[in-house]
């Protein structure tokens, strides 16, 4: 049983999905419990992966059985094979954990914002945490990008379900995603037809093997178009143009649940790409593309920071702000160094927590007061402790205060910086830092100063929401936990700074000691 | 004899002009998705530029006069053998032919002929592998074309029109009359609040 903890974890969501669409068609009622127990199912099945992985190692799994083949045959992968190791382990515990959280949100939201479509709803979900735990636990190139256009397009469709103005936001989606993703399958496709596998470590090892491969400008193409195709799917400035608005005009819960983990986990693709298929010595000794790199990764700090600063629409700057965060992620990435691979791999884990506290605050807000635009949060601190409180350490994290999580990965991404000697990088890690305390702290203001313009009732009657019904009169029981849940998820992950940075140390280190 | 040569000269395109085509699937695709102003004709070059990639995976397992890789169970070794040789022998043909890229290839094919018994060698199927992996993309992109049709008819929907700037300036008009869509889109309106 524990050796199947693999399969188990990505069949529970998928299971419930397609029992779902065969067996609940017209019982919306049905919806909402099968999600909770498929994700807990998942998290389950994901610790355990977890606490296997920190006795055992890395395991892997031959999905059904199909061994490898004999030593004369070069030992070559024939069926798919799932990895998972230190990182991957820990992402995977992320995503369903996440998702569930989330769900105790879209418990109270399914109704008003997807009415009808509520199975609807709950399949796509369940299908994209399918895509998402895939994509981090697969070791095969091609069922990476198949898993990669699931939770693709699901998120199309959890998006596009939204309101008025999500159609089009999810049309220029699908355009730029699927640019994206055939890039990355162009980039497979040259590593196909040079080295003859599809299996991420026979790739490596091949790549390893052989001088005369390394050279070929094939694989140089390769690399660079599967690497453009995850920018494109990340939403790496200049390429997050369809980013914003997707997120801005999605059902909230769909908000919620993809702002913390889809450009995330395409994150944690890029650095499996990078440690496992092409090796960070082929990246950095052979192909010299730091400096471009880390350069349009300072670009998308501080435009991603300048722009979420020029909007007045709450989600618009947390949208922006994860642009800046990609920036953050990306530039870390690419300093090549080891500190620099362990901030952006921790910042992954710590930005997938904060802006999901922060959506969930500001969701709840939103919900709350009816206002799109910062002055919702006029008196909060005072109506609505709980969702500003989550919002406040969500906030703190971003800016980057101790002993929030934001403080270490940035730190690990600073000393990166530094050892790079890549110093325009520091800097703008801390003018985004500083603009992040600008904009967050111009917020508190407004939360704790302007009360009393709130109770002279000078409220914008344009920005209430359509249907009167739909405002809350207090936030219902299952946001408040799952604002502290997340809350509590930024606190901890920041006080566990040392053994998880430890942790990542050690897979980057495993990773570069397989490579001779 | 000058044909042969002239081939020879402009080999870099004829013996690769699989892949000249789906790159210019590609680039044409990518123009249509870039350029044009009717969602409508963003989709073709959505599924052209898609197309470009199958036809590069395809044609990158493809081998002149190989067989189909299925092994011969329950016949008896004279048959098979005979089915071999005669597909090696086709393949030599055709080999000459065309590029001379392939005749390496081809009479590897005919030498491996002569002890091929109960199995075929590996240089007379087609890598299966490619065609399999594009029948998932064909998948994937009929799913995509599929939402991707659906959205173009909730935006006509909402906006009467599949043409992007016309679309574009009614999201203009609804968010600047803020009482049509008051909800949704209040940026860009923005009166200074703090």
């Amino acid at each position: 049983m524990m050796d199947q903890m693999p399969t188990i974890l990505m069949l529970a969501p998928f299971i419930g999905a397609v029992g779902l669409s065969l067996l609940a068609w017209r019982r919306p009622a049905a919806a909402m419990p099968v999600v909770f127990g498929a994700l807990a199912i998942t998290v389950l099945a994901a610790v355990l992966t977890l606490r296997e992985v920190l006795a055992n190692g890395t395991i892997t799994y031959l999905l059904s059985g199909w061994d490898r083949l004999p030593e004369r045959a070069a030992g070559m992968a024939v069926g798919i094979e799932y990895k998972i190791d230190a990182f991957n382990a820990l992402v995977l515990v992320l995503i369903p954990a996440i998702a569930l959280i989330n769900a105790l949100y879209l418990r109270t939201r399914l109704a008003v914002e997807c009415a009808g479509k509520e199975i609807l709803y709950a399949i796509l979900y369940l299908l994209l945490v399918v895509g998402l735990c895939g994509m981090v636990i697969t070791n095969d190139a091609f069922n990476l990008y198949v898993l990669l256009e699931i939770s693709s397009l699901t998120s199309y469709a959890l998006i596009g379900i939204g309101r008025r103005r999500a159609a089009h936001a999810t049309f220029n989606y699908i355009m730029t995603g699927t640019i994206g993703a055939s890039f990355f399958l162009l980039g497979v496709g040259y590593l196909y037809i040079q080295v003859g596998t599809l299996n991420i470590g026979d790739i490596h090892e091949a790549l390893m093997a052989s001088s005369e491969l390394r050279e070929l400008a094939s694989i140089k193409v390769a690399a660079m178009m599967i690497m453009a195709g995850l920018w494109l799917k990340m939403g790496l400035f200049p390429l997050h143009g369809w980013l914003p608005n997707a997120y801005r005009y999605a059902p909230t819960a769909t908000g919620s649940l993809m702002a913390p983990l889809v450009t995330k986990v395409m994150v944690v693709v890029m650095l499996r790409m990078m440690v496992s298929l092409f090796g960070l010595d082929y990246l950095f000794a052979e192909l010299n593309w730091r400096p471009v790199i880390v350069g349009i990764a300072c670009v998308a700090i501080l435009a991603g920071s300048f722009f979420a600063l020029a909007q007045r629409d709450i989600r618009g700057m947390l949208c922006f702000l994860i642009v800046a965060e990609v920036g953050y992620m990306v530039g870390g990435a690419w300093l090549g160094n080891e500190a620099g691979i362990t901030g952006a791999a921790y910042h992954v884990l710590s930005d997938a927590c904060m802006t999901f506290c922060l959506f969930l605050a500001v969701a709840a807000i939103i919900l709350r007061t009816g206002e799109h635009r910062l002055s919702a949060f006029r008196g909060a601190f005072r109506k609505m402790p709980v969702a500003m409180a989550a919002f406040t350490v969500g906030a703190l994290s971003m800016v980057g205060l101790p002993p929030t999580c934001g403080f270490f990965s940035k730190w690990y991404l600073l000393i990166g910086g530094v050892e790079a000697g890549q110093w325009h990088y520091v800097a703008c890690l801390l003018i985004s830092s500083l603009v992040n305390a600008v904009l967050f702290f111009r917020i508190f203001e407004i939360a704790l100063m302007k009360v009393e313009v709130e109770e002279s009732g000078s409220f914008d009657v344009d920005a209430l929401p359509e249907d009167p019904e739909d405002r809350w009169e207090r936030v219902p029981v299952g946001t408040i936990v799952a604002m502290i849940v997340a809350a509590t998820a930024v606190l901890t992950i920041g006080l566990l700074n040392r053994p998880i940075a430890s942790f990542i140390a050690t897979w980057i280190g495993q990773a570069v000691e397989v490579a001779p | 004899m000058e044909l042969l040569t002239l081939t020879a000269q402009f080999e870099w395109i004829l013996g690769k002009s699989n892949y000249w085509a789906s790159t210019v699937l590609l680039l044409i695709g990518l123009h249509a998705m870039i350029s044009k102003n009717n969602l409508i004709k963003k989709l073709i070059g959505m599924s052209i530029f898609q197309t470009g990639i199958i036809l590069f995976y395809v044609s990158a397992g493809a081998k002149h006069g190989a067989q189909i890789p299925i092994v011969h169970y329950g016949h008896d070794s004279h048959e098979s053998h005979d089915k071999a040789a005669h597909a090696a022998e086709h393949a030599a043909d055709a080999g000459q032919q065309v590029a001379e890229a392939a005749a390496p290839a081809a009479n590897h094919a005919a030498n491996h002929a002569a002890d091929a018994t109960h199995t075929l060698g590996e240089t007379l199927y087609v890598n299966p592998l490619p065609h399999v992996l594009m029948l998932t993309a064909i998948v994937v992109g009929v799913a995509t074309l599929g939402l991707a049709l659906a959205m173009v008819q909730k935006v006509y929907a909402a906006y009467g029109s599949i043409e992007e700037d016309e679309v574009l300036d009614a999201i203009a008009d609804s968010t600047a009359d803020s009482t049509v869509d008051s909800t949704v889109d209040r940026t860009v309106k923005g009166t200074p609040e703090a």
